[in-house]
């Protein structure tokens, strides 16, 4: 009997995270987006103007992080299992 | 300096080896060698197709101009990659459940298989993509023309037209020749994917080069290299917002709506596993190859004359400084890169022209009623590919020809995505809200290439090509407010931002007003649902109830559409599932179906729906009737469908059932038939031969006749020994008890002998023999192998009933396996006798005329089966026709 409900529990979670999982790989490209327009917010003229130098490297540097946030969840992701999108809702 | 000829020579080598590559992996592939192209590494690079001509020498050009807004071309793919968890998920999933071909394909699929949205949608994609292949020809004619200037011979406008002209050319042919060989969409075309896999590789290792030679070698290392930019004129960052935001919104759009890479990203798609993997490397490699661009546009502006062209600056600066092989690998590299975007292009919109042009006008004018052949829709599909992939070319080379080859890559470029994008409303409505119809699509659609054409194509062609320059101040017949670049009196904007904000905002508006005012077709609406739910029934609800055609009817058609082989095997494997033996399925609305699905995985969904349609003539009426029960109560619908989930096995057993038990009466009765036929047969010679002994052995003959008397007896025991024999054989055959004499030789020795050996005349029976495969070694019971061949020879003799004779005997390869057609060209064998011509006593004709006593076929079948091959009957050639499946293992050890 306690057996099946650990059992049970474990599935629920692991589903549960499974959710989760593909929250965060919907909200990157979200993510991806703000952080790569922040950049017009920057003063453009003017003797404090940002370099463009500095520029490239907030852009990559952020592109990098993207990519890199990408394959870990990719890596952890299940696309085998359309049951648990069936179910819907948290 | 670096010879010109050389260059020739090296970029000559280098199509050679790109043919080579594509032609070892179509072998490979042919062999069955393909799991390595099915790599999630091999797809990834096949969507670097993104990364055009005006990615390696534009972006560059771009960066001079404009400074870091070349980036935003390549962030808006990474966002959509990296969010493959919101649209290309689902796309890739609807594209496999529908078998979509193109982008045309998936909208006209989604509205009712509509064929006039399909040639809106395929028009819309020909004139945005022009633009883009001109790109591509203008790109590869300026670099010849750089390396022609270094040796000190200016080109003029000729010499470039030249150029452009054996570009385009060469072009056509590596596509035609790779690009058309599959009919199916959905077969990948290996020899293509491959070929753009190592031109990827080729176009980012070439970038990376020269970008590592510009920070290392000329600038002195990336610190060195900040300060370059920070002194340069590129210094600071001074962004449009509205540019920035507009640039990135397009760059993604355009890459789910470009041709062609609706066709790498979803078509070409081996599976759905792979985008996990794609969705951060494609990113990198987008990365990757933008990472040197702002470097090399700064030292080029420093290092090289004003008048220098910024485009070029990825191959003139390595030839300014002498590095003439570095120079040689990036001309390779922008090679790649334009010859792999204009081939997948190509083929994208080859295919969409043929089935979503060309088809329907084909049919609609008659062609389908004319003599039907196996292959003959092939056959006009493939030519019109090819005339489309010619048409194509020639269409860019003409855009290259009007717009003179002066304007800036990126200019060209950024035009032709607003152009495709105005699918894009389209796309996402139909796959999100199945509140989207027909009426809506087409009025959206039509609306985007409107205003696109007036505000940003007709422009983009120059002052003066078509619209003058009086035109574009001041409006057509001075109305104001539809000036081109300034629409309702809006002006001050950015032309570019303008054309694409008013052009989604109109298409969007129409889309949407259009689809709440119209009410779908029940076909829409099915369709509607299937593609919104992808997820959550990628089965079908069905859109033909009652099966009204038959089954031979749609083998011919098939076989006219994807060829006779792979025909077969569709409706082999289709009857096996229903727990069938042989070719005929029984027509039930599953299958039509699943035969619908297949069909337009070649021609497209609007004519495979056409095509089905004319076959099952009405019976899709009672989609009508289905919705009508679905909208009064959708409960009843899914009980009914858990009911039919259960009731389907039960329905396959019964079938099973119902085949066994009308054979099993036919064979008792046929027994019956046969126990008399044999005692017959029996009798006529034992009467004969008791009758003549009985007077011999009375009186006094004459010797003539007493010889003559003999020769009867004789000549009766002799067929009395035959039928004894023949049953004997049988019974050993199917007791088990045969002994096989293992023998090797050559299949077409084996052939050669049989055809001898039958003693049948040529001019009884014509027999023509078709080997489409090398010849095959043999390791069986030979004996009885060429037992069976001459058994079915001397049967066509018999009872081939056209007026002159003939028998086809053809030998090919089939999925791994060596068969042997023996096709007649008399009336064949009636549906009813099919399934038991090869059961003991059993005659096509009631007459005993034929002289056998219908054990022929039954101890082939045996024969056969002791050699662990097989015999059918093949239904639809024409004639009676029979396929000798030869033993499996023998045959490819022999190899």
């Amino acid at each position: 009997m306690s057996d099946k409900r650990t059992q049970s529990l474990f599935l629920e979670r692991k589903g549960y995270r499974q959710r989760r999982l593909r929250d965060v790989a919907r909200m990157l490209p979200v993510l991806g987006g703000i952080l790569w327009t922040i950049p017009l917010m920057w003063r453009q003229q003017g003797e404090e103007a940002v370099s463009n130098a500095t520029a490239l490297q907030y852009i990559f540097c952020v592109w990098v992080l993207v990519i890199g946030l990408t394959a870990v969840v990719a890596r952890l992701t299940d696309t085998e299992s359309d049951l648990i999108e069936k179910e819907g809702g948290p | 300096m670096l010879s010109f000829n050389l260059l020739i020579v090296v970029s000559l080598t280098y199509v050679v080896l790109l043919f080579l590559v594509a032609f070892l992996a179509e072998r490979r592939a042919a062999r069955g060698e393909d799991g390595w192209l099915r790599s999630p590494l091999i797809y990834t690079l096949s969507l670097s197709i993104y990364c055009t001509a005006w990615t390696f020498y534009g972006a560059v050009g771009y960066a001079a101009r404009s400074g870091l807004e070349f980036v935003t071309i390549y962030l808006g793919p990474t966002l959509v990659m990296v969010g493959w968890w919101w649209v290309l998920r689902r796309l890739v999933r609807i594209g496999k459940s529908q078998r979509i071909t193109s982008i045309a394909d998936l909208i006209s699929s989604r509205f009712g298989k509509s064929t006039q949205l399909g040639m809106i949608v395929t028009i819309m994609a020909v004139i945005a993509t022009t633009p883009y292949i001109a790109l591509q020809l203008q790109s590869v004619t300026l670099s010849f023309s750089v390396f022609a200037n270094t040796e000190g011979e200016a080109w003029n406008f000729a010499d470039l037209n030249a150029t452009a002209i054996w570009v385009a050319f060469g072009l056509a042919v590596f596509t035609i020749v790779f690009g058309t060989r599959n009919l199916d969409a959905n077969e990948r075309h290996h020899g293509i994917v491959m070929a753009v896999a190592v031109e990827a590789v080729v176009k980012l290792v070439a970038l990376l080069a020269v970008g590592i030679f510009v920070v290392w070698g000329l600038a002195g290392g990336p610190n060195a290299m900040f300060e370059q930019i920070e002194a340069s004129d590129l210094a600071v960052w001074s962004q449009d917002g509205g540019r920035w935001a507009t640039l990135i919104f397009l760059s993604a759009a355009a890459f789910l709506c470009l041709p062609r890479m609706f066709q790498v990203l979803v078509v070409e798609n081996a599976d759905e596993r792979h985008l996990q993997v794609a969705s951060w490397a494609f990113p990198l490699y987008l990365m990757a190859m933008s990472l040197f661009v702002l470097p090399i546009a700064v030292v080029g502006l420093n290092l090289l004359p004003e008048s220098a062209n910024p485009d070029l600056f990825v191959l003139t600066l390595p030839l300014s400084q002498g590095q003439n092989g570095l120079a040689i690998f990036s001309f390779l590299g922008g090679f790649s890169s334009a010859t792999s975007m204009v081939i997948v292009s190509t083929i994208a919109l080859a295919t969409m022209v043929s089935n979503h042009i060309v088809v329907p006008i084909w049919l609609s004018s008659g062609g389908n009623e004319g003599a039907m052949q196996s292959g003959d829709v092939r056959r006009v599909i493939v030519i019109s590919r090819r005339l489309s992939i010619a048409g194509i070319l020639a269409l860019g080379y003409l855009y290259y020809r009007l717009s003179g080859g002066g304007t800036a890559l990126a200019a060209i470029g950024l035009v032709s995505f607003s152009g495709a994008v105005q699918v894009l409303p389209v796309l996402l409505g139909g796959i999100f809200w199945r509140g989207a119809t027909r009426v809506g699509a087409a009025l959206g659609l039509v609306t985007g290439l409107i205003v696109w054409g007036w505000t940003l194509f007709l422009p983009s062609l120059g002052e003066g090509a078509v619209l003058s320059s009086a035109v574009l101040q001041n409006g057509p017949w001075e109305i104001e407010w539809l000036r081109p670049q300034a629409l309702f009196g809006i002006d001050g904007m950015d032309p570019l931002i303008h054309g694409i904000v008013w052009s989604m905002f109109l298409n969007s508006l129409m889309f949407f007003v259009g689809s709440v005012l119209s009410f779908p077709l029940p076909l829409e609406r099915l369709q509607g649902a299937q593609f919104v739910d992808v997820f959550v029934h990628s089965t079908t609800s069905r859109a033909w109830a009652r099966g009204t055609a038959d089954a031979e009817d749609m083998l011919i058609m098939s076989q006219r559409i994807l060829g006779s082989t792979q025909a077969q095997n569709v409706f082999q494997a289709a009857a096996r599932e229903q727990g069938k033996d042989g070719y005929l399925p029984d027509v039930t609305p599953d299958f039509v179906e699943r035969l619908e699905r297949e069909l337009s995985g070649s021609v497209g969904a609007a004519t495979a729906h056409a095509m089905i349609g004319q076959l099952t003539q009405g019976a899709n009426v009672s989609v009508e009737d289905l919705i009508a029960v679905a909208d009064e109560a959708a409960q009843i619908l899914e009980y009914s469908n858990q009911l039919e989930a259960k009731s389907a096995e039960q329905d396959r057993t019964a079938r099973a059932l119902r085949d066994a038990n009308s054979k099993l009466t036919e064979i008792s009765e046929q027994k019956d038939a046969f126990l008399s036929q044999i005692s017959h047969e029996l009798r006529t010679p034992m009467t004969s031969i008791r009758s003549f002994s009985e007077i011999l052995r009375e009186s006094e003959i004459h010797p003539n006749d007493r010889s003559k008397y003999a020769g009867i007896i004789h000549s009766e025991a002799v067929r009395l020994t035959r039928l004894l024999d023949d049953l004997l054989d049988l019974s050993v055959l199917e007791n088990g008890q045969v002994e096989l004499h293992q023998s090797s030789g050559q299949l077409s020795d084996l052939i050669s002998r049989a055809i001898d050996a039958s003693g049948v005349p040529q001019s009884a029976l014509n027999i023509a023999r078709v080997e489409a495969d090398s010849d095959v070694t043999l390791s069986t019971d030979l004996d009885r192998l060429a037992q069976v061949f001459i058994n079915l020879i001397t049967n066509a003799a018999k009872y081939c009933d056209a007026d002159e004779p003939k028998l086809k005997i053809v030998s090919r390869r089939i999925r791994g396996g060596h068969v042997v057609d023996f096709i007649d060209n008399g009336s064949g064998v009636p549906r009813a006798k099919q399934a038991m011509i090869f059961e003991k006593f059993a005659r096509v004709s009631d007459q005993s005329t034929a002289g056998g006593a219908g054990l022929g076929l039954a101890i082939c079948r045996e024969i056969m089966s002791r050699l662990g091959g097989g015999i059918t009957y093949l239904p639809g050639q024409g004639g009676a026709a029979f396929r000798v499946t030869l033993p499996a293992p023998q045959a490819i050890a022999a190899q």
